[in-house]
């Protein structure tokens, strides 16, 4: 009666050796540790940037207008009402950042349950589904994002919102075909068989198999979303003057490219920085959660 | 093939439908009232009532989509609020300025990314491999906004050599194909190819890569044949694939170039969007949105017929 239910062990081994499977292809990955690291850095220094003893982003000065870089007490110079760029970058990463990750994970929980549920139910709740999503894609997402933002107004939660609408199509997408994939294994319908309820399925036996592809899916989006995030502000319908964020600093350092034009890049070299790491380390999580798509 | 083109144009009907349920709703999620723009602060309630029976907003939902349809089916997309003209000939100019400076980015970007995606999959894990690659990977992740206004600093402020605004000399809108115009359109052209030349090059790539370890290259090699005719047949088997990705590309150029179009002021459907976007002229709006996105559903279409034709084992899945 001492006997190890066998039952237990191979499960629990072959979860943990999966996972330290990955960590242990990440931590060979030095490309990949280097984006990650970058984009801890840009997360870190946007929260904790009260306690870093930068001037104050929202202070400008009439006389220090468009210092260049390397100015003594600004060393990336000001921008075009004076205010400390320095400061600004590392305060414009909260909004950026912020703006531009958390519609992917919005989409990731809404366009993924609504993906599981397609995928699983099949039938008209599917057709219903996949064929609303479908008309979603005849925008092209700048299109799409623009239009909503566009319609409803300036403003970080209209952003978010209209980014969301934008992302969470082609999340569905992906989930419906991977859980109509395990959808249609014999141990699905075993469990079926066994009496188990839909929910209780979907729980125990469809979420932990669908769910790395959709999240480093979802990991493919950050970019994007980053980019059009940017964007959103760079054109005027997003985050909303005198807040410092990458997009809309790009945008209002426009007017400066005669004056000090190397000065007036540097909001955009960050949002290319970020969406570079954000691609790079997608990539190397893909390959190293060996997700084939 | 005819019945295969009927099947996909019949499947295409209802997502043009939602598309313009979708381009009705904009206009309805705007805040604040459509009339606030046209009627003076002091109208009366009557007046405004009255205004609302005019342009049908005292009707229920279904019945104003129903006219907006039946308006649009006359080519009639309503009167711009800022303007007063025609919303159809102010998207048209406007959407031609748009169609040319994507074609003229497709022209650039989709031959070199055809070439570098190519010469990355033929010398996979080489150094050609990794700079291709790297490209590719720059070439999706940077901002194009971004790079427009980089490519100014270097080319017109630094350098001087090429404008950095408008689509002709003295922001003449009429175009014509001479120095003078076209020099305008280089900078925002080159801008906007960047992130399909990286797309195309990741495609290519990895589409030559898996078709060049087939079982079939090493039979062709085998039974002699030289290395060009292989080639061909390669390229022949990943053109379905290729050219769907480039002409859904070509469809994302068209709405890509919104943020393109107000970096170098060009005057196409982006330029005009934003406009619209801040006089709140929600007619213009809705219309040019939904011509971007009737264009992209037509052009899926087209991507999905010409695969079909190219490809045979594609019509019978």
């Amino acid at each position: 009666m001492t006997a190890i239910d066998p039952l237990d062990m191979p499960v629990t081994e072959a979860g943990k050796g999966y996972w330290s499977g990955v960590g242990a292809r990440l931590i060979r990955d030095p490309l990949t540790l280097i984006c990650m690291s970058v984009i801890a850095l840009l997360i870190l220094s946007a929260i904790f940037a009260p306690w870093l003893g930068l001037g104050d982003p929202y202070k400008g000065s009439m006389i220090a207008r468009l210092k260049p870089i390397g100015t003594p007490g600004h060393i990336l110079g000001t921008d075009e009402q004076g205010r400390d760029m320095l400061a600004r970058l590392i305060y414009g990463g909260r909004l950026t950042l912020f703006i531009g990750l958390t519609p992917v994970v919005l989409a990731f929980f809404i366009g993924g349950t609504l993906g599981i549920v397609a995928g699983y139910a099949g039938g008209w709740v599917n057709t219903l589904i996949m064929r609303t999503v479908d008309v979603f894609f005849a925008f092209p997402s700048v299109l799409l994002a623009i239009a909503i933002s566009g319609a409803l107004g300036a403003g970080i939660v209209n952003s978010l919102v209209s980014l969301t609408i934008v992302f969470i199509p082609p999340l569905t997408r992906v989930a419906e075909a991977v859980t109509s994939g395990v959808r249609a294994l014999d141990y699905i319908d075993a469990a079926r068989a066994s009496g188990a309820s839909a929910l209780t399925v979907i729980r125990v036996h469809v979420i932990g198999n669908v769910l790395s592809p959709i999240f480093v899916y979802a990991t493919s989006l950050t970019s994007v979303c980053m980019i059009l995030a940017a964007g959103l502000s760079f054109l005027g319908i997003g985050v909303r003057p005198p807040e410092p964020e990458w997009g809309l600093m790009l945008n209002t350092l426009r007017s400066a490219i005669y004056v000090n034009p190397w000065l007036s890049a540097l909001p955009g070299l960050m949002i290319f920085i970020t969406s570079l790491c954000l691609n790079l380390l997608s990539d190397g999580v893909r390959s190293a959660m060996n997700v084939r798509d | 093939m005819f019945s295969y083109f009927l099947r996909r144009v019949i499947l295409m009907l209802p997502v043009a439908f939602g598309v313009s349920v979708i381009c009705f709703l904009l206009v309805q999620i705007a805040p604040g009232d459509p009339l606030t723009a046209i009627m003076p602060v002091d109208a009366t309630a009557d007046e405004q009532a009255a205004m609302r029976a005019i342009y049908g907003l005292d009707k229920p939902l279904p019945i104003q989509y129903a006219i907006w349809i039946g308006n649009l089916a006359h080519g009639d997309m309503g009167k711009s609020i800022a303007t007063g003209r025609p919303v159809a000939g102010e998207v048209f100019g406007a959407v031609n300025n748009s169609l040319l400076l994507a074609f003229s980015a497709a022209v650039i970007a989709f031959p070199i990314g055809i070439f570098l995606g190519f010469l990355a999959g033929y010398f996979r894990d080489t150094w050609i491999d990794r700079v291709v690659t790297a490209i590719s990977i720059a070439g999706v992740s940077v901002p194009n906004y971004w790079l427009g206004i980089v490519l100014v600093i270097i080319f017109s402020v630094n350098l001087g050599w090429l404008p950095s605004m408008g689509a002709g000399p003295g922001g003449s809108q009429d175009w014509s194909w001479d120095w003078l115009h076209m020099r305008h359109l280089v900078l925002p052209a080159v801008t906007l190819a960047v992130v399909p030349i990286g797309i195309v090059a990741r495609t290519v790539r990895a589409l030559a890569g898996d078709l060049l370890t087939q079982d079939f290259v090493l039979a062709l090699y085998a039974k002699g044949m030289s290395r060009g005719d292989v080639l061909r047949h390669v390229a022949r088997n990943a053109a379905a694939t290729a050219l769907s990705v480039m002409g859904l590309q070509l469809g994302y150029l068209l709405g890509g170039s919104i943020l393109i179009e107000t970096v170098f002021n060009w005057p196409g459907s982006g330029f005009l969007l934003s406009n619209a976007i801040f006089q709140r002229d929600l007619p213009l709006l809705q219309g040019t949105i939904l011509v971007l996105a009737l264009f992209f559903v037509a052009m899926n279409l087209i991507v999905d017929v010409a695969q079909a034709a190219i490809d045979p084992r594609i019509k019978r899945s």
